[in-house]
């Protein structure tokens, strides 16, 4: 198994990925985004950062990427793709990923740690986990309340593809909990085959004891687990 | 013709003049006036201060690099070093507080890794007056936003630092930057062009209007009119500068290069000057070549302008094709401009015609120096603390303290700083210190940012010292040991005498406490001038200390652990009062005599807490400091979500205010097990220090007795919702 991070100019969560994923016991390479090649990897992350300097308008300037057309073939063809964060909103921006990111609702950004809870772990990336299951996951970003028009959500719900909501630390989805004003508490969806997830989340930054939560690890090593027994 | 108004426009004096004709042996035409007024402004040439800043000691076993550089060096084993170094952008984020900011980051981030070193961590000092004004508020919104929007970006987290309030800052306000960045120790660069030949590269960012004289406005006193001056202040474009990181380590890492230096204040002139004036040779500059974002500028404008995310690159002969590579990869402009000779000279050509020819060296080394006269400062409030009245309602006090901007939690600050990217940050911002993990040895390096300007005001000498002290013993409380230091020393006016005399105090009494602490200056920055209207602030040296823990996981952090656990005072009792944080609520005026400090006793501390947490013996460690024992033991309770219950009957006659809220030097809060009692005493014995067990961890109220009678008592959560919620109430209506 192979895992390969995509680096877009201004990616800046390239290397703490690549550390965890690496410190999982998954070999890893660099995808530069000029290129088409995807290099044989089994699972491709889009990470954090400022992508483009997230001018315009967050990842939309990525989605153009020479390297997004394989992505979306890959996506296709049910290879699995992770984005986190800026890589969450690349995914949206080339519309792998149903929705839209507006401003954070306190109009300002955000990092620390929040809860999120297991909606759905029928995934490739949360087979691991726990339905329910609470982590303990940082946040960082200025874009990250989650847009979806209603009748959409309603087909989102019911096809089961919401799989991290924002929650206290009893596991209950509350207002309070919800940092950025995301509809529905949403903080990482699933495309419809569920191959792709996108999450705001950033489950590098959880995944070494020594920083407080090793929570995010369990989704690399969902995904490791997952590519093992296929 | 240059005339007296030519010169006053340049911030240039006739003495000045006189001393640029005599260097250059004729008059200079009107570019090379430019260049002189601001590699002579006192922001780049250091003229007031220099003659004291000999004073600071900077050698040390671990020291690479001293002053001198863009950042100082610090060996930190395993083939490994840090870089580090602390800058202001005070004028600047005054006029435009966002831009000011976020430049000031910029610039102190490029001067990081130009050594070679990648940038692993932010810290910011911050100064501002009252929030109850509404442009307080304002500039405050605008330098963190400006932080946050250019650090987030180019993905270093902002760790730590320190935020104050106080009325002198209310027109002048301080920003001041500290960036750190690791490297392999060959691989260390430095801002030297030296080979006659080589190609000298111009990268990044074209050239605009933008930022000329921004060295020069950081030279002089503001005025009514100072909203006038925001043309001078640059503007950042973090994107580009990622790309600048990325690209500029990978020509290092491939050895392409000889030298690197950013253009950051001065631009083209001061980088071109400096990098020749270390190589001891010079450099010649086809303007034409020089990439430009709107026509028309001339030779003035492109030598001063001060554009950001720029580079001179002094590249290796042959190796041209492959720099440019690199550049185009990340999509940057790159070209060559000019060549470095032998001669000694900078040298500019524009549209074939020689625009200036000046000797590095008059540029430079040569520039003023200057002994301003001082005088001690006079007039001092004369309250005397021991004659107000105790006040009735200590509880209602505390609550107000916990809820002063300067002791309450900066989590509407931080939280908009991305202070986790790179994965590093062991301890998240509101710690004694921050602390970074090196992943390619285990280690960590512990940096603290402090500044007390009360105490600098009440008594510069001894304030200056009891601020290295404080940074000791804040890396001391995470398990730390002192590598080396920087500093920033922000002043009001260096030509008035009582200025330049707080000025001297603070730099010697900083000196002597290093000198006893062996702790290395290796480099700093002086911002003169904090006035406006004629006001100017209190003396505030801001203090960057970093160290070294020699294992991640003795790191230890101040929150309460368990019910039960033991909590004690250890260091020397004292209950001085003068320049608290109390005074200033009770009475909204800074007095009283500024504590007075024993460097040995502080030194003995820090061998005891290396001792204590080397041996697992503590559980909590904590600096008493802003807000006294009452703040230190509750910050302990809010971070650790448990409450205290303590007697001070033990700690003398002394006011029970006094003791309560004393900011005195060398005490620490510790916390630990039943069974590690003994041993913990002991340990204090042998380093000749008090040790006081107070009372213990436990239930959910903050509860100070004296003598059984309790003083404070409120509930663990209203005493948190207070802390918690302050500047985050004050903030909502910018």
């Amino acid at each position: 198994m192979k895992a390969g991070i995509v680096v877009f100019p201004g990616s800046n969560c390239d290397w703490d990925t690549y550390h965890a994923l690496m410190s999982c016991g998954i070999e890893t390479v660099f995808l530069w985004h000029k290129e088409k090649s995807l290099k044989g990897c089994d699972l491709i992350v889009l990470p954090g950062g400022f992508s483009y300097g997230d001018y315009l308008r967050s990842g939309i300037l990525a989605s153009f990427s020479p390297i997004m057309d394989s992505i979306k073939e890959f996506a296709e063809k049910g290879g699995l793709i992770l984005g986190i964060c800026n890589g969450f909103q690349i995914l949206l921006e080339s519309g792998i990923l149903p929705g839209a990111m507006l401003r954070n609702k306190g109009l300002r950004f955000i990092c620390k740690f929040v809860n999120i809870r297991v909606e759905n772990n029928s995934t490739p990336f949360t087979k691991d986990l726990k339905k329910g299951e609470v982590l303990k996951i940082p946040i960082a970003h200025m874009d990250g309340n989650y847009y979806l028009p209603s009748s959409e959500m309603e087909k989102l719900k019911r096809n089961g593809q919401i799989v991290f909501r924002y929650c206290n630390g009893k596991g209950e989805i509350t207002e309070e909990a919800n940092p950025n004003g995301s509809m529905e508490n949403i903080a990482g969806i699933v495309n419809e085959k569920g191959n792709v997830l996108g999450m705001m989340p950033h489950p590098e930054r959880a995944s070494f004891s020594i920083l407080g939560s090793e929570d995010g690890r369990k989704i690399f090593q969902s995904c490791l687990n997952y590519l093992r027994e296929r | 013709m240059i005339d007296k108004q030519i010169l006053e426009a340049h911030n240039l004096t006739e003495e000045e003049y006189k001393r640029i004709v005599e260097l250059i042996g004729r008059e200079p035409n009107h570019v090379e006036l430019g260049m002189f007024s601001v590699m002579w402004s006192e922001h780049c040439s250091y003229k007031s201060s220099k003659v004291h800043l000999k004073k600071l000691p900077t050698k040390g076993e671990a020291v690479i690099q001293g002053p001198g550089e863009n950042a100082g060096v610090v060996d930190i084993g395993d083939g490994l070093a840090i870089v580090f170094k602390i800058e202001s952008h005070n004028h600047p984020s005054y006029i435009e507080p966002y831009q000011g900011a976020a430049t000031g980051v910029g610039g102190i981030v490029r001067d990081i890794f130009t050594m070679g070193a990648r940038p692993i961590a932010l810290l910011d000092s911050l100064r501002f007056g009252p929030l109850e004004e509404p442009s307080n508020r304002l500039l405050m919104d605008g330098v963190v936003s400006g932080i946050a929007g250019y650090g987030n970006s180019i993905g270093v987290p902002t760790v730590g630092g320190e935020t104050y309030f106080h009325p002198c800052y209310s027109r002048n306000p301080l920003v001041n930057v500290f960036c750190i960045g690791i490297a392999r120790k060959e691989k260390i660069f430095y801002g030297k062009a030296s080979g006659e030949g080589n190609p000298v590269f111009y990268v990044g960012a074209k050239t605009g209007r933008d930022g000329i004289h921004g060295a020069t406005m950081a030279s002089a006193e503001f005025s009514e009119d100072s909203e006038k001056k925001r043309p001078n202040v640059q503007v950042g474009d973090p994107f580009k500068e990622k790309l600048l990181i990325e690209a500029c380590l990978e020509v290092m890492e491939k050895d392409l290069i000889v030298g690197i230096q950013d253009m950051g204040a001065a631009g083209l002139t001061s980088s071109s000057s400096e990098t020749a004036s270390r190589g001891g040779t010079g450099i010649y500059l086809n303007l034409d070549l020089v990439p430009l974002r709107e026509e028309g500028m001339t030779p003035y404008e492109i030598l001063l302008s001060e554009s950001q995310e720029r580079m001179l690159i002094i590249g290796k002969k042959g190796k041209e094709k492959e720099i440019e590579e690199v550049f185009k990869k990340w999509d940057l402009e790159c070209c060559i401009i000019g060549e470095v000779r032998e001669d000694g000279f900078i040298t500019a050509n524009f549209k074939g015609e020689e625009v200036c020819k000046i000797p590095v060296k008059a540029l430079t080394s040569l520039a003023p120096v200057y002994k301003r006269p001082y005088k001690k400062r006079e007039g001092m409030p004369s309250i005397k603390p021991e004659k107000i009245p105790l006040p009735s309602d200590l509880n209602n006090i505390f609550s107000k303290i916990l809820s002063s901007p300067n002791i309450a939690y900066k989590g509407w600050i931080f939280t908009q700083y991305d202070h986790m990217v790179q994965t590093n940050t062991v301890l998240l911002p509101g710690a004694d210190a921050s602390v970074l993990w090196v992943k390619e040895n285990g280690k960590g390096i512990a940096i603290t940012l402090d500044g007390n300007s009360n105490f600098c005001y009440l008594n510069p000498r001894e304030g200056a010292k009891i601020m290295v002290a404080e940074s000791l013993r804040n890396i001391s409380c995470v398990g730390a040991r002192p590598l080396g230091a920087t500093n920033c020393l922000n002043f009001g006016n260096p030509e008035k005498e009582d200025i330049m005399w707080e000025f001297k105090e603070v730099v010697e009494g900083m000196g002597e406490a290093c000198e006893f602490f062996k702790i290395p200056i290796t480099g700093g920055n002086v911002s003169f001038y904090n006035e406006t209207s004629g006001k100017g602030i209190y003396p505030t040296p801001v203090f960057g200390l970093v160290g070294i823990l020699h294992r991640i996981e003795k790191v230890l952090n101040s929150s309460f652990k368990n019910k039960g656990d033991i909590i004690a005072l250890v260091g020397k009792i004292k209950n001085e009062i003068g320049g608290s944080e109390y005074l200033r609520i009770l009475f909204g005026e800074n007095f009283g005599p500024c504590p007075k400090i024993d460097l040995s006793d502080e030194w003995n501390l820090h061998k005891f807490l290396m001792e204590a947490i080397e041996n697992s013996l503590l559980l909590s460690a904590h600096d008493i400091s802003d807000g006294g024992i009452a703040v230190c033991l509750s910050e302990c309770s809010f971070f650790g979500g448990l409450g205290f219950d303590v007697d001070i009957e033990k700690f003398g006659n002394d006011r029970v205010d006094f003791i309560l809220f004393s900011e005195s030097p060398t005490r620490v809060v510790i916390s630990f097990p039943e069974e590690n009692w003994r041993r913990i005493e002991e340990l204090a014995k042998k380093w000749n220090l008090d040790f006081l067990v107070i009372g213990r961890v436990g239930g959910d109220r903050l509860v100070i007795r004296k003598g059984g009678e309790e003083v404070i008592n409120i509930q663990l959560t209203e005493g948190e919702r207070i802390w918690r919620k302050s500047i985050e109430e004050k903030m909502k209506v910018i």
